[in-house]
């Protein structure tokens, strides 16, 4: 399978602290990926510096087949390139209805003026529609959003995503406050969104990620400690020692 | 299309009814077309009011729907009515001075009339000369040109430059604020070429309709108002219901959720800044010949920050929010520092409402703040709960 998007040798320093020292990560299409690690390990880092929120010190990521550098790019135009973020917070539109957010994060023109004389039509409304499906919030389409529970904003906010129609998602801790069967739907709307293009799940949580049951990546003090699946990488002593074990201590 | 917009935003039609009625009945009870029972100077002071609503719903737009506190529109406001004040100087000065000259027995040249108008104009500031900005005041459809240009672009250069450093918040109003200061601060000086604090004046006189008197022209500068208010209000009502609306207000509540999603933030910022800019500029161009003079003063800082609190209290993010608290907190405002309100005696202190209605003001504002922060608009939703 083809690489998507490659991080290579990638550090970034905050007031003297690595927050990323010398990472190097690989993404193929059509992949679903775990990346777990402890608190500080430059999980939420790694996210800001793919989508353009931070500009690392050294390092490069390269995206898709043209091998474009996203480094010089501002949030807005990586977005475009086809990467959606998830972040940890559920952040939706809370004055807005359900349909509304998703209209807004549907792939259309982004331009000012395509967007001011933006008609509404039925291709789009079907497309609205079918996410609201896939995410279980047909019946909200027209509530508020601030309404909804805890569970199905983090639904809304993937189906914006979804909506977007990227070829990379970034995930932050999607089932961080949810109860059990939301869990369980959260991880098959992410397993099926992973059948099409390339999901990548930054998680804390073991057992969601046992049920994904994906390729996970290690991540310590920035950089990566191990790779492959969670067997393989729970039986790893050194990930036992800073990750596993530490939740025992 | 339109049928739709309108029918999913049914208070729009409500306002537009509103304020048909309301300019009828003004008409009617006025001096040149009625009864006289409102009496030319409040006709003038009512369409003064008319243009105060329309950057009102503009300064909604800017503020209530996209989140920019920007403190300094109305500096665009005065630079409308600087414009328009440029060819009604000019062009009455000429007139009369082209009156004066004409019982010489020696036609005078056109060099002699240019200078004659010069002095008549600069004498004021100790100059006779034309500075380079009065270039096109002798056309009229130029000089309106330049009401929706001369803001226009200074909207354009400023927000692009401070949107682009990503300046936002208290940091962005701050600036607007220093803005509408330097440029206040540049027109008071006598070679700013805008006759420095003595500003245009003589505005209420348009060439061109001497014969016509002032209760007549009152009530057409009351119905352009009027009408600008309407256009405006329904186009910024336009803008807000779609799409755009959806992501401006995306903007306001999380402007990086909106850059994730791909939307160039910093354009829309510059969009809404900029078209905001040029209405309150028409709506100045408009005020200026019903107040009759214009100086530097009326583009202070504070005046931009009146405009904030009219938003305020009228309710922000609701156009008809905007419209209520300007025109509700400017004509208190002009009742009570006007004299209209009589002064409380208690015996050891009187109360004098032209020194404490800014008092009253800022308890107001305060309160609105803390106790209604949906301001008097949000009484509507109380009497028309939306369904949900």
């Amino acid at each position: 399978m083809s690489t998507l998007l490659e991080v290579s040798g990638v550090s970034v320093t905050f007031d003297g602290f690595r927050a990323i020292n010398n990472l190097s990560v690989q993404f193929a299409e059509a992949e679903l990926r775990a990346i777990i690690g402890p608190n500080g390990a430059g999980k939420t880092t790694f996210m800001d510096i793919v989508t353009g929120k931070t500009k690392p010190d050294e390092g490069r990521v390269i995206w898709g087949e043209k091998n474009l550098s996203l480094l010089g790019m501002s949030e807005s135009e990586i977005a475009l390139q086809g990467i959606g973020r998830k972040f940890q917070k559920p952040t939706v539109f809370e004055d807005q209805t359900v349909r509304q957010n998703l209209a807004m994060a549907l792939k259309n023109p982004r331009s000012p003026l395509a967007v001011l004389l933006h008609k509404k039509t039925k291709s789009n409304a079907e497309r609205i529609e079918a996410i609201a499906e896939q995410i279980g919030l047909t019946d909200s389409l027209t509530r508020i959003a601030g309404e909804l529970s805890h569970g199905q904003k983090q639904w809304l906010e993937i189906g914006m995503l979804l909506a977007q129609d990227p070829r990379l998602l970034l995930v932050d801790e999607p089932a961080a406050g949810m109860t059990v069967e939301e869990r369980e739907k959260t991880t098959d709307i992410l397993r099926e969104a992973a059948k099409t293009r390339a999901v990548v799940v930054v998680e804390h949580d073991m057992e969601f990620v046992r049920r994904l049951d994906c390729k996970v990546t290690v991540l310590h003090e920035g950089s990566v400690l191990a790779e492959g699946s969670l067997e393989h990488v729970t039986s790893n002593q050194r990930v036992i020692d800073v990750y596993l074990g530490r939740s025992h201590a | 299309m339109q049928r739709s917009f309108i029918a999913q935003n049914p208070s729009v039609l409500w306002f537009l009814l509103a304020l048909s009625l309301f300019t009828l009945g003004v008409t009617i009870l006025s001096e040149a077309f009625g009864s006289g029972l409102i009496s030319t100077s409040f006709v003038k002071t009512l369409g003064k009011t008319l243009c105060l609503c329309l950057i009102a719903v503009a300064m909604d737009v800017v503020w209530g729907y996209c989140g920019i506190l920007s403190l300094g529109h109305f500096a665009f406001f005065g630079l409308g009515g600087y414009a328009v004040g440029m060819w009604l100087m000019y062009a009455r000065t000429e007139a009369l001075i082209i009156e004066s000259l004409a019982s010489q027995p020696i036609p005078p040249t056109p060099q002699e009339i240019s200078d004659a108008i010069g002095n008549q104009i600069f004498g004021v500031v100790g100059s006779s000369e034309f500075p380079l900005i009065w270039a096109f005041a002798d056309s009229l459809f130029l000089q309106l040109l330049m009401v929706v240009l001369v803001p226009g672009l200074l909207a354009l250069v400023f927000g692009w430059l401070a949107f682009r450093s990503r300046v936002t918040g208290v940091y962005l109003s701050i600036l607007t604020q220093a803005m509408t200061l330097a440029l206040s601060l540049y027109l008071f000086q006598n070679d700013s070429g805008l006759r420095g604090n003595n500003g245009l004046s003589g505005l209420q006189n348009i060439p061109g309709f001497e014969q016509t008197g002032q209760a007549t022209l009152s009530i057409v500068f009351f119905w352009a108002s009027a009408f600008a208010l309407g256009v405006g209000y329904l186009f910024f009502a336009w803008v807000v219901s779609g799409k755009m609306g959806s992501v401006i207000k995306g903007i306001r509540d999380n402007e990086a959720r909106v850059r994730f999603l791909g939307y160039h933030v910093e354009s829309y910022k510059l969009f809404v800044f900029t078209i905001t800019a040029v209405v309150s500029a028409i709506a100045g161009a408009l005020y200026y010949p019903q107040a009759g003079i214009i100086n530097p003063g009326e583009i202070a800082p504070i005046a931009s920050i009146y405009l904030a609190v009219w938003v305020a209290i009228g309710g922000r993010g609701r156009l008809y929010g905007a419209v209520i608290g300007a025109a509700f907190v400017s004509l208190l405002s002009s009742w009570f520092t006007g004299g209209g309100a009589p002064d409380i005696p208690l015996g050891f202190y009187t109360i004098q409402w032209t020194d404490w209605w800014l008092v009253l003001l800022g308890l107001s504002f305060v309160a609105v703040t803390l106790f209604f922060p949906k301001g008097i608009g949000g009484l509507f939703d109380y009497v028309f709960r939306k369904p949900s």
